[in-house]
């Protein structure tokens, strides 16, 4: 099963590469996503598919609110957390 | 009751919420015609002040214009004020036909639905046409009632970085087994004034087997040489599938909207997009009004070449003050001052010396890119242009951002 770590790194490179407008800006893994504007709540829904499908989990939408996405770190945990359900 | 104390103040605390958080929105009152030159109630009770009006979705200056004004009457008198009825009971003139076919030929399509609003014609139209084995592609940056609109449609959704077309192409890939794939872009983005690269995204559609929809409420009327929209402008007249465009900002501002593009999706709206089932279309003296306009418009360009002259002016004379513009060639023309407190003092400050235009912050635009949006008509003269700029000069002035730079701005402020 795949580590925390490796999650936050996954999901952060997909972050940076889906969302970033301009290559100055700086993501890190505590960075607030939808509360600091960088992802809208509206285009929330490819990062949740993106982890859906990379990871083989099925995400409920009442889980899958914006403050659960806000951080790399948050959306790491939940995946973990759905995973290790899953095992 | 129902309404009880506690539920009172469950929704007090949410309004006061909403102060402490500065997005609360407070109404100016107009107590003249929607025109260049306004007369303004601000703060409420206040005796009503002059004021150029630099914020209006009057890009042709006929909200106000004394022929569409007559034509309305004439339409009151003729065909009465209210139907009582939606389109398919009793609710459709003769006169509603002649403005579908009108905008039709105007915007070079097959066939033309009313709406009530464009804002209706959003909501409705993709749920009418789009089920669970199709795909909604849409700019990150399209108009709320759009997003609306597709939060009403069981097919999927996925989003595109604002007019790139690289990330476009990534998205269509990886939705390629969809049975249906629609693109959504706005033809010009309201925030910003830049419009979407329209060429290259029919030609990036068609070779990936995509329909195209464009929102041109921002356009219609003015852009494009002979001012039919951006389609117009790109070239691609004839390629967009489905053009929603409204009547309530350039085509004499009073209300009302369309869905317009293939003959098969008009008919799919008219049998299924409930905006269109379920409520009055638009008022006969309005449908009057907007045939009035279409008429000024088919008889000259005069109007948008103004506007366009107008445009060109104001956007040279703010650069050579030294401000920080959005750059683009419409009439919408972003003044950027990036802090969110800034942007409404200077809209404050404004006001005071008879401006009339008004902050924008998040989440309305993105953090750190707080602006006075103006937005430049027909309606305006010179005289009006000078005396805003002479206003933005000496405020800019006031708080020292004259040929400061973005960071110098932000340093100094905070973004």
């Amino acid at each position: 099963m795949a580590t925390t770590d490796e999650i936050r790194d996954i999901v952060l490179k997909y972050v940076k590469d889906e969302y970033l407008e301009d290559e100055d800006q700086e993501v890190g893994y505590e960075t607030p996503l939808i509360s600091g504007g960088i992802v809208d709540s509206f285009s929330m829904v490819s990062l949740k598919r993106f982890v859906e499908n990379k990871y083989k989990v099925q995400i409920p939408e009442d889980k899958a609110t914006p403050e659960a996405f806000d951080t790399v770190t948050r959306i790491a945990a939940l995946v973990q957390a759905f995973l290790e359900k899953k095992a | 009751m129902a309404f009880s104390d506690a539920v009172r103040a469950g929704f007090r605390k949410d309004l006061e919420g909403l102060k402490e958080a500065g997005i609360f929105k407070v109404e100016r009152f107009i107590h003249s015609a929607q025109a260049a030159d306004i007369e303004v109630e601000f703060p409420a009770g206040s005796p009503p002040r002059k004021a150029i009006n630099m914020c209006a979705n009057n890009y042709l200056g006929l909200s106000s214009h004394p022929e569409v004004v007559k034509a309305a009457h004439a339409g009151l008198d003729s065909r009465g004020y209210g139907m009582s009825s939606v389109r398919f009971i009793c609710g459709t003139q003769d006169i509603h036909k002649e403005l579908e076919g009108r905008m039709t030929a105007f915007l070079g399509t097959e066939d033309t639905i009313l709406f009530p609003s464009c804002m209706d014609a959003n909501a409705g139209v993709f749920e009418a046409l789009l089920n669970e084995s199709d795909v909604m592609i849409s700019d990150r940056l399209v108009h709320a009632s759009i997003i609306d609109g597709i939060r009403l449609c069981k097919a999927e959704h996925d989003t595109f970085k604002h007019a790139n077309m690289e990330h476009l192409e990534s998205k269509l890939e990886l939705h390629k087994d969809k049975r249906l794939k629609v693109v959504i872009t706005d033809g010009v983005f309201s925030m910003d004034g830049d419009t979407a690269p329209l060429g290259e995204l029919v030609a990036l559609c068609e070779r990936r087997g995509a329909m195209v929809f464009v929102d041109d409420s921002h356009s219609t009327g003015f852009i494009g040489k002979t001012g039919r929209g951006t389609h117009e402008k790109y070239g691609v007249v004839g390629k967009i599938d489905i053009i929603t465009t409204t009547f309530g900002k350039a085509l004499g501002g009073a209300s009302g909207g369309c869905v317009s593009g293939r003959r098969e999706i008009v008919e799919m709206c008219r049998q299924r997009a409930r905006p269109y089932l379920f409520s009055n279309t638009i008022a006969p003296v309005v449908v009057a009004g907007v045939l009035r306009v279409l008429d000024i418009l088919a008889g000259s360009t005069e109007r948008r070449d103004k506007l366009e002259k107008n445009a060109a002016y104001w956007r040279k004379g703010l650069t050579e003050a030294g401000f920080v513009l959005k750059e683009g060639d419409t009439p919408i023309v972003p003044v950027m001052l990036f802090n969110a407190k800034l942007s409404q003092d200077f809209s404050r400050d404004l006001f005071e010396h008879g401006i009339y235009a008004i902050g924008f912050f998040f989440p309305v635009v993105p953090k750190g890119a707080a602006r006075i949006r103006t937005q430049i008509s027909a309606g305006h003269e010179t005289r009006h242009l000078d005396k805003a700029l002479e206003a933005f000069i000496k405020v800019g002035k006031k708080h020292g951002i004259l040929g400061k730079t973005k960071e110098e701005i932000v340093a100094r402020y905070g973004a």
